[in-house]
């Protein structure tokens, strides 16, 4: 069977995976004290039971497929694929449903198809999408930003409630969770409220809130906190575009189609589609367009690939969100553009050198 | 077909040659009827009926059908008795008849029970047919209810949930919640789960056979080396 290698790795610098990886968690880690500051320590403490949970599955599949175990635990993959999953995940989640995602991203998403570099899907969002199809409930009670919130937990009562589902007296936690301003969003417009009586109503300052006793979810552009966690995602992205860790091919194609994409609706009716800027700061377009979509093993090739790769990922993300049943859709476009790739990579090889280009 | 023993026909539909797991062959009905073990009972029981029927036929007109129109022949006989076996189930399991819906009338384009009518019972005596047909359709059964019973044990926490609609109202008994107040695991009862469990029990099937592979390899080692008298044991 002829092996068709998109293109060939002609890579001079002394690159090793691990360095990449290593890189990679470091540009997260603006974007995590971020989310630490607006949703308390939750993240934190659901990305060390993720790192756990990775590394002990992976070396688990690995002793049953008779391989060595340091190459492949040593290189980081598997613990970035825990913290991007406990990324996605609601800071309050209980324990048991960042161990289902990450065992079931690294077990069967990537260990199955033979481990780094084989498989076709991102194991982050393949864990992210089954844990979100599975507990619908659990995936959507976020916690809003800390701020705004009567009664915030501190480290220990976030951690007894991730582990114990326990809370302190007098705290429900319904009283504690709420839908994210995506979500939220979409249910008012499609209650026949216009983008700015929602943003109105629940991005009051935090004087008109008290007397409303509303929870102004929604900040100066994107929702609140969520505007500078997304911020500080973009630049942990500029740095590693600026390093060479990755291309700018792929973020730049997603953020644009979908700024394209935002724009063009916003321009047509204001009131019933969300600001471009909105879409660029809400959910997971900047951590899924600098880290999760560029991951070198499921996107496509080439760079002109990478483009209508990036592309096809801003306007999924864009349509699924605003026609779609789910909040926010960057999992769902990354997936459905993994499929793609190795069709453009078909239809966009980069030309080979000494070539002319075609 | 040269052995054509029982022993080897009952292997060959329940394990070697399983119509679900190594033939992967009517993986439209497996995989959406078995949300629960009693739809995946429903449906492993009518197609089982289906099969024996239909290879006990063929078998009987085997001679006289000539070669070049022998499969529309064959979808003829199918046909009619998955009509048979669906009206059949309108009238006594009606519940059921409802749950497993058009998947009862799409047991004609299972591939496994054409299959089973070309490749054995259409060149095979009607009782080797008989025990053929049963045994695959068995064989296919018992995956259908395994499947069913993980997924409906993972999606919802129960196992034999509403087997009333299969064995009348005396079998509620049946119904056993192995988890109290669980909030179920949504993708095992969603087609994904399907694919993913089936594909599961595959590679359970086939860890087994290399296992058991390994030890008769072994073991006929052990035969041959014993003349040279080895100590160690184990």
């Amino acid at each position: 069977m002829p092996f068709n290698t998109p293109t060939s790795p002609h890579q001079l610098a002394p690159t090793s995976i691990t360095r990449v990886m290593v890189m990679v968690m470091l540009a997260l880690i603006p974007g995590i004290i971020a989310y630490v500051w607006f949703f308390g320590w939750g993240v934190v403490i659901n990305i060390c039971i993720a790192l756990v949970t990775a590394l002990s599955c992976e070396a688990l599949i690995l002793k049953l497929r008779q391989r060595p175990l340091t190459p492949s635990l040593s290189d980081g993959s598997a613990a970035l694929t825990a913290i991007l999953i406990a990324l996605t995940l609601p800071p309050l989640s209980p324990w048991w449903l960042t161990v289902i995602g990450v065992a079931f991203a690294i077990i069967i998403a990537k260990q199955l198809y033979g481990g780094l570099g084989f498989n076709p899907f991102n194991p982050a969002m393949v864990g992210y999408v089954m844990l979100l199809i599975s507990f619908p409930r659990e995936m959507t009670s976020w916690i809003p930003p800390s701020a705004l919130a009567d009664n915030s937990l501190d480290f220990l009562e976030t951690a007894l409630f991730i582990l114990f589902h326990t809370l302190p007296d007098g705290v429900t936690f319904d009283a504690l969770t709420e839908a994210t301003p995506l979500d939220s969003l979409k249910t008012h417009i499609a209650l026949g409220n216009t983008v700015d009586e929602v943003r109105a109503q629940l991005g009051l300052d935090e004087e008109a809130s008290r007397v409303l006793s509303v929870i102004p979810i929604f900040g100066a552009i994107g929702g609140k906190g969520w505007e500078w966690i997304g911020g500080g995602f973009l630049l942990g992205g500029l740095w590693l575009i600026y390093k060479k860790v990755i291309s700018w091919h792929i973020p730049v194609a997603m953020l644009g189609s979908l700024l394209a994409m935002s724009s063009i609706f916003y321009l047509i009716d204001p009131e019933h589609y969300a600001t471009p800027m909105f879409h660029l700061f809400s959910g997971a377009a900047m951590l899924g367009a600098f880290f999760i979509a560029t991951d070198p093993v499921t996107a496509a090739a080439s760079n002109r690939g990478k483009i209508i790769y990036g592309c096809g990922i801003g306007i999924f993300t864009y349509v699924i969100r605003t026609w779609g049943g789910y909040p926010d859709a960057v999992a769902f476009a990354v997936l459905l553009l993994n499929m793609c790739a190795p069709l453009i990579d078909h239809y966009f090889k980069s030309s080979v050198f000494g070539h002319k280009k075609g | 077909m040269a052995n054509s023993s029982y022993n080897e026909l009952t292997y060959n539909g329940l394990w070697k040659n399983n119509v679900a797991l190594v033939q992967v062959l009517g993986l439209c009905p497996l995989l959406a009827v078995t949300t629960t073990t009693v739809n995946g009972i429903g449906l492993g029981i009518a197609t089982t009926l289906t099969l024996v029927l239909s290879n006990i036929t063929v078998s009987l007109i085997r001679n006289s059908v000539r070669a070049e129109i022998r499969i529309p022949i064959f979808v003829l006989i199918i046909a009619s008795f998955v009509t048979a076996i669906e009206l059949a189930m309108n009238a006594y399991f009606y519940d059921l008849y409802k749950i497993l819906g058009i998947f009862i009338p799409l047991i004609v384009t299972n591939c496994a029970i054409l299959g089973r009518a070309e490749a054995f019972a259409s060149k095979n005596a009607v009782v080797p047919s008989f025990i053929d047909g049963l045994m695959m359709g068995v064989g296919f059964t018992v995956i259908l209810v395994l499947l069913g019973a993980v997924r409906e044990l993972l999606g919802q926490g129960t196992l034999f949930a509403q087997a009333h609609l299969m064995f009348g109202e005396a079998a509620e008994w049946m119904t056993i919640t192995v988890i109290d107040d669980y909030n179920g695991f949504l993708l095992a009862v969603l087609p994904p789960g399907a694919f993913i469990g089936l594909g599961l029990l595959i590679a359970l099937k086939n860890v087994i056979d290399q296992r058991a592979q390994k030890k008769a390899a072994q073991a006929t080692a052990v035969e041959t080396n014993t003349d040279s008298a080895v100590t160690t044991t184990g």
